[in-house]
């Protein structure tokens, strides 16, 4: 009897809104965590696992020496490589595709190689606009690889500690 | 129990042993798997990579399994503390010189060191020294070395001494300097060298044509039958995709045991020719037109139907390869019988049939192939069976080993990988007259009765001491044969050396028995793809032109499947000059070339050997079918699929198959039974000619150069195997000719003269002049033996 008229009460009162309202007024004086995206960023972990990049050594020979185990690791079967022994004897790629359209972003990739060859870069502002354009081929991921270089150096050093 | 049989004990459980068995064997029988680098079951034990250490009860050390002899009551551990540890060390130390880059080694993934390293080795390497570089050795174009990689277990060593017969591969230096490689910086060119990449437990020898081309883990394991020798060898095609990127053999204790010849492994690379024939083309106004299925099998028809309309069907031969398949020449000669010609061979090089019509019902080996590493004696007539039949002479040369009597009759010195009893080098027209002597000797040795005939021939022969020692040791010898290679079948007077070779033979009570030459040489027999044959050996009564008759016939239309006849045939010259003038050639052709393009009017691509399904019925009259492991390149067509619809479109009866089983239970039944009788199918001996006082024409076919797919063949066609279109002659004859080795001579034979260059070449007899077949430079020469003359040019 007397809940009933408790209930009743509070709902006149609409006491429930007026709590839910005390909590969005809690968080309209506290500080903001929205991030103006674009203008603003999140910070990013140095294992951030954005867009894949085949990296070259500081003399510019390219790292990946063919040996396949990212494509065989790679659980969404997104990797396609041919190889071939190139005309001074080492063991090279003549194709090294990834097909974003499939990649799951899990970096097995990347843990599988033996080399620090295919890495995943923080960067994942990336789009494609036709079909095709997310097939990453041996030119665009070494290009990406390139670009970044420094910062992918400097992430591998940071994660030295815990390999 | 017998006293040969013991009882040991392994790991608790008890097993049954042979006294004088190794450890390892018992194990290995048994199912207990023993980690081991050096040892093999083929080869001798050297129990030098110490890795198969077990304990073993009362001993004070733990014992290598592979060099163990078993002992009744032995108790083994092959697990226990102190044998994991023994291998452990071991891995330990092995791993200390090999390098860690497991990732850019092609033999990553199916490497037994990688493999035992992850049950058996550390996880962190404790040496901090200097690891070993070996240089690496150029050996040729089938294998690549990576020397830094070996481990030392000698397994390519001890195949070298024991399987192969040549010592190329050694091991110089001692401890941390001992480095495997050729002795002298030099190719290796051994027939069989490629088992060597198997041998290899690690990647110190692998495949060069497949170097860094894929990785193991992507091949998908098919079985085929390798195309080439009449052996049959069974073997792995490893394919990626829709590519065969590599051949390995598959076990077959009766026929290649665990061998290959490089021939069948590497010829794979001919499928992917440049040269690969696509598309149905026909020719128009003398140019070449890619056309559809439909307008190239009308316009055959048209033709082909052009010609037996305005001449007879007799004016058309069909020449096929003897490496095609049971059913493609089974269709191919229905085909013909079809369309009303008789005029189908595959014994392309062949120029005598005379007594065709006599012999058994396919070149039959006489015995298994197995059987040959147990004879007591054996006499080769004009056979280089090592080139030609490398898995034939591996057998031959473990009988010989055992000490049998191999005995030669060669018109070159060719070399052999054992000791040969005797060997007589003639001129290829004292081949009969040789082998006269020899009958005339076992004649005189022999004590059962002798056919008077036989006695009546050899009256008036002289033998020396060579025949008599060839003719004691047939007559003495329980197990002995007397076999017929590929430069006897190809000799102008095959059908006198077989009625010879087969008198010897019954005489001293041996078998007879033919080295045949292609793959299904045998099976083409019993497909009825000869002209006086129908399927499964009966007569015909309307026997055909063979090869021979219907390249100098000058047919008005030819077919060919398979085949480059100005190559595969005895009579270059005459192979090129009836195709040039021919109104229709139909070629069925894997391969284009600038010739077949000149001289054919129709060229309809068929599959490569891996790309059909089919069957080889081998030397020994084994039938083995295959499926096809890859689909074929662009538009070409497996050969028997062709041949149905050729039969549908011209339509004739009984070319309804839905597969080629159906067409193989067909055949199948037809010849029932395979099987033939080697002895007693011969006619009576004519009287030899004489001497010639003509230089003679001696013709090889380099085991690289007998099909179209091995001249096709990248890697093979760099080795020593191949033609090299020069004319080998001795020193005597270049001295009479004045002729040197930088030299170009001026060759004619019958009315045709070429120069070609000059081989000093002391295997070849006197007055003898050796070519090498299916090089463009000899095409123009003519028959395959016969008179020639040269001069310096």
């Amino acid at each position: 009897m007397i809940d009933n008229i408790k209930n009743y009460v509070t709902s006149l009162f609409l006491w429930e809104l007026l709590k839910g309202l005390r909590l969005t007024g809690k968080y309209l004086f506290k500080r903001k965590i929205t991030v103006q995206y674009p203008e603003e960023k999140t910070p990013q972990s140095h294992r951030f696992r954005g867009l894949h990049a085949l990296r070259r050594y500081p003399n510019g020979e390219e790292r990946c020496i063919a040996c396949k185990l990212c494509e065989a690791v790679c659980p969404a079967v997104a990797i396609t490589i041919e190889s071939e022994a190139r005309a001074d004897g080492s063991r090279r790629t003549t194709k090294y595709d990834i097909d974003l359209t499939k990649c799951i972003f899990c970096g097995f990739c990347e843990e599988s190689c033996p080399v620090d060859s295919i890495v995943e870069t923080r960067i994942f502002e990336y789009h494609g606009e036709k079909r095709g354009d997310l097939l990453m081929t041996k030119q665009r991921l070494l290009e990406i690889g390139d670009l970044v270089e420094k910062q992918l150096a400097e992430d591998r050093t940071k994660d030295a500690l815990y390999r | 129990m017998s006293d040969n049989h013991i009882k040991i004990e392994v790991d608790g459980k008890s097993l049954k042993a042979d006294k004088g068995q190794m450890l390892i064997e018992v194990t290995d029988a048994n199912d207990i798997y023993v980690p081991r680098f050096c040892y093999h079951k083929k080869l001798t034990v050297a129990a030098n990579c110490r890795m198969c250490l077990v304990e073993v009860e009362k001993a004070p050390k733990p014992l290598p399994a592979c060099a163990t002899p078993v002992m009744d009551g032995m108790i083994v551990k092959t697990q226990s503390k102190v044998a994991t540890d023994a291998q452990k060390s071991i891995m330990e130390f092995l791993l200390i010189n090999h390098p860690l880059d497991c990732p850019i080694c092609d033999q990553g993934g199916e490497c037994e060191l990688q493999d035992l390293a992850m049950g058996y080795g550390g996880d962190v390497s404790r040496y901090q020294e200097k690891k070993r570089v070996v240089k690496d050795k150029n050996i040729g174009s089938l294998i690549q070395t990576d020397l830094t990689r070996c481990i030392h277990c000698t397994r390519c060593v001890r195949f070298g001494e024991e399987v192969a017969g040549l010592r190329e591969m050694g091991a110089t230096g001692r401890g941390e300097n001992m480095e495997i490689g050729t002795y002298i910086e030099k190719s290796v060119s051994s027939e069989m060298s490629g088992n060597i990449i198997d041998l290899c437990p690690v990647g110190a020898l692998t495949s060069k044509p497949f170097r860094y081309s894929a990785r193991t883990w992507e091949l998908v394991q098919k079985d085929g039958i390798a195309p080439h020798d009449s052996v049959g060898s069974n073997i792995h095609l490893h394919v990626k995709g829709d590519r065969v990127k590599r051949v390995a053999p598959a076990e077959n204790e009766s026929i290649n045991e665990v061998w290959l010849s490089d021939r069948d492994r590497f010829s794979y690379e001919g499928i992917y020719s440049d040269d690969r024939l696509q598309m149905p083309m026909i020719k128009e106004d003398d140019s070449w037109k890619e056309v559809d299925w439909e307008t190239a099998l009308d316009v055959v028809k048209e033709k082909l139907n052009g010609v037996i309309e305005s001449n007879s069907a007799e004016q058309v031969g069909l020449l096929a390869s003897p490496s095609a398949t049971l059913e493609e020449l089974y269709l191919l000669q229905k085909f013909a019988r079809g369309i009303g010609s008789s005029n189908i061979d595959t014994r392309l090089r062949q120029a005598d049939f005379s007594d065709q019509d006599l012999v058994s019902q396919f070149p039959y080996l006489g015995q298994t192939v197995s059987g040959l590493e147990t004879l007591q004696s054996a006499l080769l007539i004009g056979s280089n069976v090592r080139k030609e039949q490398p898995i034939m002479n591996h057998r031959l040369r473990k009988a010989a080993l055992k000490g049998a009597a191999i005995m030669l009759l060669n018109p070159v010195d060719y070399d052999y990988n054992y000791p040969l009893e005797v060997k007589s080098i003639v001129a290829p027209e004292e081949l009969p007259l040789e082998l006269t002597s020899i009958l005339k000797a076992v004649i005189e040795m022999s004590d059962g009765p002798i056919d008077t005939q036989a006695k009546q021939y050899v009256e008036n022969v002289n033998f020396t001491e060579v025949h008599q020692i060839i003719a004691s040791k047939l007559i003495s010898s329980k197990r002995a044969i007397v076999l017929l290679g590929n430069t006897a079948t190809a000799h102008p007077q095959f059908s006198s050396l077989r009625t010879l070779a087969g008198l010897i033979a019954k005489i001293s009570n041996s078998n007879l028995g033919y080295l045949s030459e292609a793959a299904n040489s045998s099976g083409a027999w019993l497909a009825g793809a000869v002209p006086h044959r129908h399927a499964g050996g009966k007569q015909c009564a309307n026997i055909g032109m063979n090869s021979n008759e219907m390249l100098h016939a000058k047919l008005k239309a030819y077919v060919l499947l398979g085949t480059e006849p100005e190559l595969d045939c005895w009579d270059s010259r005459a192979a090129r000059i009836a195709m040039n003038d021919a109104e229709l050639v139909i070629s069925l052709t894997a391969y284009r070339s600038g010739e077949i393009e000149n001289y054919a009017d129709v060229m309809l691509p068929i599959s490569a050997f891996v790309e059909t399904s089919g069957t080889y019925i081998n030397n020994e009259g084994i039938s083995q079918s295959f499926t096809g492991a890859v689909p074929p390149l662009g538009e070409a067509r497996p050969a028997w699929k062709l041949l149905r619809v050729l039969g549908n479109t011209f339509n004739l009866d009984g070319f309804e198959y839905q597969s080629s089983s159906d067409v193989n239970a067909e055949v199948m039944q037809t010849i029932g039974d395979i099987k033939a009788e080697n002895m007693g199918h011969w006619r009576s001996p004519v009287a030899i000619e004489k001497k010639s006082t003509d230089l003679q024409r001696i013709t090889e076919t380099p085991m690289n150069m007998i099909d179209s797919l091995c001249r096709r063949a990248f890697s093979l066609q760099q080795t020593d195997n191949v033609s090299d279109g020069a004319i080998h002659i001795n020193r005597v004859l270049a001295d009479k000719n004045n002729l040197s080795d930088t030299d170009t001579a001026n060759v004619e034979q019958d009315d045709s003269a070429v120069n070609l260059n000059v081989v000093i070449d002391d295997r070849v007899p006197d007055d003898c002049v050796l070519i090498q077949s299916a090089h463009p430079a000899q095409i123009d020469l003519g028959g395959s033996f016969g008179p020639i003359r040269i001069a310096k040019a």
